[in-house]
């Protein structure tokens, strides 16, 4: 097997050629620092979602360091930039929650299609091989054939799928799979929900009070809520982890699609405004297509050659 | 609370009121904050310096309207010029000559293109088509099922393919001999979720448009999506030539600058909105609400349906009416707050208004007192009822006896009869000055219960 960090290199090798790319293009073969150069790494980094109130604090940094001409050239720009990004994305980090006792409760909470069932079938893949039995919990019960779908993922892992039918309520799958997997000493529960905008106040609702039916089996449970976001999403996605926050206290974010031309760096500006950390990046549909995520070895991955 | 671009345009041209030109550096703050909105909106940068130059252009030099203040002028200038890029004009479907007609719907992976099957399906068929649907979706685990269970649902046939059959020309050659046999005239083809960057199923989609000869191909695109919706839209638009896109998952709080990227650089007309999850949640898209929503208006468009949902339509073209011939009474006054009170928390529905930020201070921080409406409703309901059509009557024995008969003190009287007048002369400004720009001529559309409603305010 290869390393993890050459995993993720060829993970990330996308997000490294747009990003990291326009940055050293824009740097390539300049040495005077003029507004062009800031110009063109504000272009760099707002087409890369970071976010145009974000961009302008970090140049307004720089600004303000070439004028006291603590800067010499743009190399060191790049160091800066480079250097901010990894302060702003480690200081989210935060060991995973062990539980009590087992089982470990994940929640997986998103928006529609940002690909929540996907993720689970890789996670489950993740863990299992990592020597932890897992059992899937299917409370989506209101997309069409979404528990057919995770049913799916559940045969390729082989690993078991609590499920009732379409339509039933989400947090009496959630009871039953909880007590199925006490009774069955499983290490890990992953629960699948429904697709839900975070401005629909009574599907938030529900979600808590999946959250709640937790707690109830399990007092310390839910031991990891993770906010599934495509990678593909703007601005707006500051906004879902505000409010999935909120009603579902969200421990970390999973950034999907990254295998496409899209950055996720509105993630900057979700670490930095609600210090949440990002687990894992999807890049891929297949089974093992999903990489840790690690701050420090993402940016620095970011701005290797 | 994020400032709404209009309040902070307003703040920004604060010191500009009386200035009777638009000129590059008056305008240059005012631009300076459409472009942060505009960017925040998830517009793509360089549509956002086009749009920033043409705005420009267009500005400078024109005279300040009376009705406007300088900084509600160039928001005017950007949303024509929003609403010019998006379409003036509500794009239509092309059919065959010859039926079935075919439909593709593609995108990336999660945007919504199953869904968003089954609720054209079902919108075509309130236009009197006759849809059957097939889904090429071999790829993600499921979703031909989903689309089964949709049409199902929504009660409209789907050619599911012969048993075991996973090759997509297959299945949409099945689909077509069974839409002739069935004699349906429209065949919606679901396919799977790709990246623009997968070459080697972007191949099976040209393979498919040469098989289908659709009449449309309709990119469907994520609301929420950021800058990268250039690269993507573009990218199908180059190998598939895309007649038009869907947005979805426009019910949610994405302002969807994503619409103007698109449009933008396919060239292509955005055609349907997704709104929802249901199969209903669907209609055609408005270029002028968008524009709104861009702009960071669009929550003018949700106080607007929750008014029409609460007021009964006719009542409120008759105020309006009322209100532009100066003939709203206390009477009216009162009916108004009973239905506004329908409409849930004052302070939320005060927070859309467009015109808030036009409001004084005093007006706009003013928290609601619901109480207070319980008791200036009981105070009109005291007054007789040529009173309520002429509080010009209320002398001091009059005012007196209505605060007895309301449980309320004269003062209260006197407060709201003061409030009254201001607001009727708030309201002509509103109708008259202000109304010769946008945001009249919305309110006139709007067809709102009240005027700019701050009853209830007091203090
Ligand atoms: N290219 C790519 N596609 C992905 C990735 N993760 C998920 N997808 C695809 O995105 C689509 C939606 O994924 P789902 O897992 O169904 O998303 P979901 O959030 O469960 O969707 P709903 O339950 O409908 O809200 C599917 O076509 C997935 O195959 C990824 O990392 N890369
Ligand atoms: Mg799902």
């Amino acid at each position: 097997m290869s390393s993890l960090l050459d995993r993720l290199k060829a993970g990330i090798a996308k997000t490294r050629a747009g990003l990291v790319d326009k940055i050293e293009d824009t740097l390539k073969g300049r040495k005077e620092i003029d507004s062009d150069l800031l110009d063109e790494l504000e272009y760099a980094l707002i087409t890369a979602d970071v976010g145009v109130r974000t961009v302008t604090e970090i140049l307004e940094d720089v600004r303000q360091r070439v004028d006291r001409k603590l800067i010499g050239d743009a190399t060191e720009i790049k160091a800066l930039i480079r250097r901010h990004l990894v302060d702003v994305l480690e200081a989210t980090e935060r060991p995973i929650v062990k539980p009590a006792a087992p089982p470990r409760v994940v929640l997986i909470v998103g928006v529609n299609g940002a690909g929540k069932t996907t993720t689970i079938g890789k996670l489950a893949a993740r863990l299992k091989a990592d020597g932890q039995s897992v059992l899937l919990c299917a409370a989506d019960t209101f997309r069409a054939a979404a528990i057919e779908q995770l049913e799916v993922w559940g045969q390729r892992n082989q690993i078991d799928v609590i499920r009732q039918q379409q339509g039933s309520d989400p947090s009496a799958v959630v009871f039953d799979a909880l007590q199925a997997a006490k009774a069955r000493a499983v290490d890990v529960v992953i629960v699948d929900t429904a697709g839900r905008l975070h401005t629909k106040e009574n599907l938030m609702a529900e979600l808590e009070k999946m959250r709640r039916t937790t707690q109830r089996v399990i007092p310390d449970a839910p031991h990891e809520v993770l906010l599934v976001m495509d990678g593909t999403t703007g601005q707006n996605g500051l906004e879902q982890a505000r409010k999935f926050t909120e009603s579902t206290g969200v421990t970390g974010i999973v950034l999907t699609k990254l295998d496409g031309t899209a950055k996720g760096g509105v993630v900057v500006a979700i670490a930095r405004e609600l210090n949440l950390p990002i687990r894992y990046i999807g890049v891929g549909e297949q089974i093992d297509d999903l990489l840790p995520f690690d701050a420090e070895k993402f940016v620095a991955s970011l701005f290797e050659n | 609370m994020f400032e709404s671009l209009s309040d902070k345009l307003q703040r920004v041209f604060k010191n500009l009121r009386g200035e009777g030109k638009l000129t590059p550096e008056n305008m240059e703050a005012a631009l300076k904050e459409i472009r942060i909105a505009l960017l925040e909106a998830d517009v793509h940068f360089r549509v956002v310096k086009q749009l920033i130059e043409a705005v420009k252009l267009k500005a400078m030099g024109q005279e300040v309207m009376q009705a406007l203040s300088p900084g509600q002028q160039v928001v005017k200038i950007v949303h024509e010029e929003l609403v010019k890029i998006l379409g003036q004009h509500q794009a239509k479907l092309r059919f065959a000559n010859e039926p079935p007609s075919v439909i593709m719907m593609v995108g990336l992976q999660g945007s919504g293109k199953t869904t968003s099957t089954a609720k054209l399906a079902k919108w075509l068929v309130k236009q009197g088509r006759t849809p059957i649907l097939v889904s090429v979706d071999i790829y993600r685990p499921a979703a031909r099922e989903q689309l089964a269970v949709l049409a199902r649902e929504i009660k409209i046939p789907i050619w599911i393919g012969e048993p075991g059959e996973n090759r997509p020309s297959e299945l949409v050659k099945g689909a077509k001999i069974e839409a002739s046999r069935a004699g349906r005239d429209t065949i919606l083809v679901d396919t799977a979720g790709r990246l623009h960057i997968d070459e080697e199923l972007m191949v099976e989609l040209d393979g498919l448009k040469a098989q289908l000869n659709p009449t449309e191909i309709l990119f469907v695109a994520d609301a929420m999506t950021g800058q990268d919706a250039v690269k993507s839209a573009e990218q199908f638009h180059q190998r598939l030539g895309i007649t038009g896109v869907v947005l979805t998952k426009m019910d949610g709080d994405a302002r969807g600058g994503a619409a103007l990227s698109i449009r933008t650089v396919t060239g292509q007309p955005l055609k349907f909105v997704g709104l929802g999850e249901k199969p209903d949640a669907f209609e055609p898209f408005h270029p002028d609400r968008a524009a709104q929503r861009i702009l960071g208006m669009g929550d003018v468009m949700s106080l607007i349906e929750k008014v029409s949902e609460a007021v009964d339509q006719k009542q409120a073209e008759k105020m309006q009416q009322k209100l532009l011939d100066d003939e709203f009474t206390l009477e009216d006054f009162r009916d108004q707050l009973k239905q506004i009170r329908k409409l849930g928390p004052l302070e939320n529905l005060l927070k859309m208004m467009p015109g808030m930020a036009n409001m004084p201070k005093e007006m706009k921080n003013a928290k609601v007192d619901e109480k207070e409406l319980t008791r200036i409703v009981a105070i009109i309901d005291s007054m007789t009822q040529g009173e309520r059509n002429n509080p010009l009557l209320l002398n001091g024995g009059r005012r007196k006896r209505i605060a007895v008969g309301s449980g309320t003190t004269v003062q209260d009287v006197n407060n709201l009869v003061k409030q009254y007048q201001e607001m009727r002369k708030m309201m002509k400004k509103l109708t008259g000055g202000l109304a010769g720009g946008m945001l009249g001529k919305r309110m006139a559309k709007m067809k709102l219960p009240f005027p700019t409603s701050f009853p209830g305010f007091g203090r």
